[in-house]
């Protein structure tokens, strides 16, 4: 499936979040991660948040799921602070999936999912019929009904994966944070991922991932953000904002760019470590 | 060529009841609760009729078939299972229950399979408390309770700072490990006291073990308020412990406050526990036995778990209970023998696994 095959389906402005943060500082302990930043994510697309280790990308997305709660400043969810939101309503507008999550032994595909019910159900407001059909729906999705009776432990690692997804799809939330989907994938399971990925964006969800491969952000993720020690390098279309230049202040690598013929997406090729360039010198 | 196919027919059924078992993907879940609390029915009705003293399985047995007219012409029968052995079965139900729960509770919060209040110093720290009330005067019941209570909550929260340092969170044996010095240093202040002061000695002897015995029906009553109090938080808990199952970032994304519930959970387990100790003594490894079984039986989630601990709790206490009654008759042992025979060599299985399953 190439991405033109992907209907692509803006939401309309009124229903689609609004995300942004307004002077966010994070900090693990009393070590800063992040100061003063200010984003804004577009509604109804992939953004992909790439950057080096250790450069702020995944202390962003918590500090977006609130996670972390933040030093100083605020992540707005259509223009509330989500600290001051609570919290089963935001798990009804935010869905988060954690860097390779565990299930229990023998948790079966049907019963994860049903677990993406919960913000929408309570003591008094027990299994319905409503949350049946939104787990059947997020099984339809993500291709995993005939696999509902499955134990979660025997899948493969894209189907899983994909299990762990369809439960953030029954939380029936316009957003979507994904920390480092496909880090742990080979190529064939990181493509199901990212397609699946890509279809969710067509209903119109947003989608907010942190991600390792820039070569898989740059193909897939419509909004691209570049981070280097806490700071914001670059962030645009992945077609326009990826440079030479960008790829080596933010690994210490140079590379040769040339476009996808197929997809038009930047591709980086001959990958070599730069000697010229000293740690710290990137910003 | 027959009995080859009988062969592989037997291997298929003991493949699938072994996935029954073991998968927690029984086919009828509710089939094998209802058999549970048949079984219950069974044992309670056994320890109505078996003792260790004169009134023998018939003659019980009589006066349960017209217990009103058993007033009239058997009146000691009549005493013994109205006076001595109803109580001490309805006592047996609640702390079965209590320990199951508690266990099952205690080890979905720590996620550790191996978490039972008794090994984790709980139980100590409960019979530690109710030592020191009785040390200082104390010897009405409903305090006693709340001691206990207090106590079993100072000893949750000791093991579990322990656990929170660094590695012995991740390694189920070395919690293990952690709780078993903090029960040790538990009962070697329990017994220094017990050597200096003999009032507190004789009060205590038979309970610091673990017993049914000599206890009756109004001993329950001032458990009941917080008993209810742990049952309703255990009913609003379960949802979103069993949401902690999958992690703590996944839980906080389904919109649960991770911190608050472990903390509560810990304050019902210190309610159970310290109310079952008050009222039994410390009785080991329940805690253990009866989540296992129930795990094996239930599966993963934890509320399928709790539900299951209902009747295999009062099953494990009460037989304990009637085997502790039979094998030295005319006396008794007291109940925490026996449930420790039945526990270690479950502990010891767990362990044994090449690979602890993670909770």
């Amino acid at each position: 499936m190439t991405q033109e095959a992907f209907v692509y389906a803006p939401a309309d402005d009124d229903s689609a979040p609004d995300i942004a943060t307004q002077g966010l500082s994070l900090a693990y302990g009393n070590v800063p991660v992040i100061e003063g930043l200010e984003l804004r994510l577009p509604a109804g697309q992939v953004t992909a948040i790439v950057g080096p280790n250790g450069c702020g990308k995944s202390t962003l997305l918590s500090g977006m799921s609130r996670l972390l709660k933040p030093r100083a400043g605020a992540v707005l969810l259509d223009g509330a602070d989500i600290q001051r939101v609570p919290s089963r309503e935001l798990a009804k507008r935010l869905a988060l999936l954690p860097q390779q999550p565990h299930a229990p032994e023998a948790l079966t595909v049907a019963e994860l999912v049903r677990f993406g019910r919960h913000p929408h159900q309570s003591w008094l407001r027990q299994w319905s019929a409503d949350d049946k059909a939104c787990v059947d729906e997020a099984l339809e999705l993500t291709g995993l009904t005939t696999l509902a009776e499955r134990p979660v432990d025997a899948l493969s690692g894209g189907q899983r994966q994909r299990a762990w997804i369809a439960m953030a799809i029954a939380q029936q939330t316009a957003t979507l944070l994904l920390d480092e989907p496909t880090s742990a994938l080979d190529l064939g399971h990181q493509v199901e991922v990212y397609e699946l990925i890509r279809s969710l964006t067509a209903a119109g969800k947003t989608i907010v991932m942190v991600i390792h491969d820039l070569v898989g952000a740059c193909r897939y993720a419509d909004h691209l953000i570049a981070m280097h020690q806490g700071q914001i390098l670059a962030e645009g279309p992945p077609g326009e904002t990826v440079t030479a230049d960008l790829v080596r202040r933010l690994y210490g690598v140079d590379c040769t760019l040339i476009t996808d013929p197929a997809t038009g997406a930047p591709l980086l090729t001959n990958v070599r470590r730069t000697r010229d360039v000293l740690d710290g010198s990137a910003t | 060529m027959a009995s080859f196919m009988n062969r592989h027919a037997d291997s298929s059924v003991m493949v699938r009841l072994r996935a029954c078992l073991w998968s927690g993907k029984s086919p009828s879940p509710v089939a094998t609760w209802g058999l549970l609390m048949i079984l219950l029915a069974v044992i309670a009705l056994l320890s109505l009729l078996f003792g260790a003293g004169a009134v023998g399985p018939d003659r019980a047995w009589l006066a349960l078939s017209d217990f009103d007219a058993a007033a009239m012409h058997d009146s000691e029968a009549h005493f013994v299972i109205g006076e001595l052995r109803l109580p001490r079965l309805g006592i047996g139900l609640v702390v079965g229950i209590a320990l199951g729960i508690a266990g099952a509770l205690l080890q979905a919060v720590t996620r550790n399979p191996l978490a039972e209040p008794g090994l984790l110093g709980v139980s100590a720290g409960s019979a530690f408390a109710v030592t020191l009330a009785i040390l200082w005067g104390a010897d009405a019941a409903t305090l006693r309770i709340s001691v206990a209570q207090l106590g079993a909550l100072g000893g949750c929260l000791c093991v579990l700072a322990a656990a929170r340092l660094q590695g012995i969170g991740n390694d189920p044996v070395r919690l293990i490990l952690a709780g078993a010095i903090l029960s040790g240093l538990l009962h070697s202040l329990s017994s220094l006291i017990l050597l200096f002061d003999q009032y507190t000695a004789d009060e205590i002897r038979f309970w610091v073990v673990g017993s049914l015995a000599g206890r009756d029906a109004t001993d329950l009553m001032p458990l009941a308020p917080s008993l209810a109090l742990a049952a309703l938080l255990t009913v609003i808990l379960a949802r979103p412990l069993a949401a902690l199952a999958l992690g703590e970032h996944v839980a906080i994304g389904l919109g649960h406050h991770p911190r608050i519930v472990r903390f509560l959970v810990i304050v019902v387990v210190a309610l159970l526990v310290g109310g079952a100790t008050a009222i039994a003594g410390p009785v080991a490894f329940v805690g253990l036995v009866v989540p296992f079984a129930a795990r094996a039986l239930a599966g993963p989630d934890i509320r399928r778990t709790l539900w299951f601990c209902l009747p295999l709790g009062p099953i494990v206490v009460v037989s304990a209970d009637i085997v502790s009654r039979l094998v030295v008759q005319p006396s008794e042992l007291p109940l925490g023998v026996i449930t420790a025979l039945i526990g270690a060599p479950v502990l010891i299985a767990v362990v044994r696994r090449r690979r602890l399953p993670m909770l």
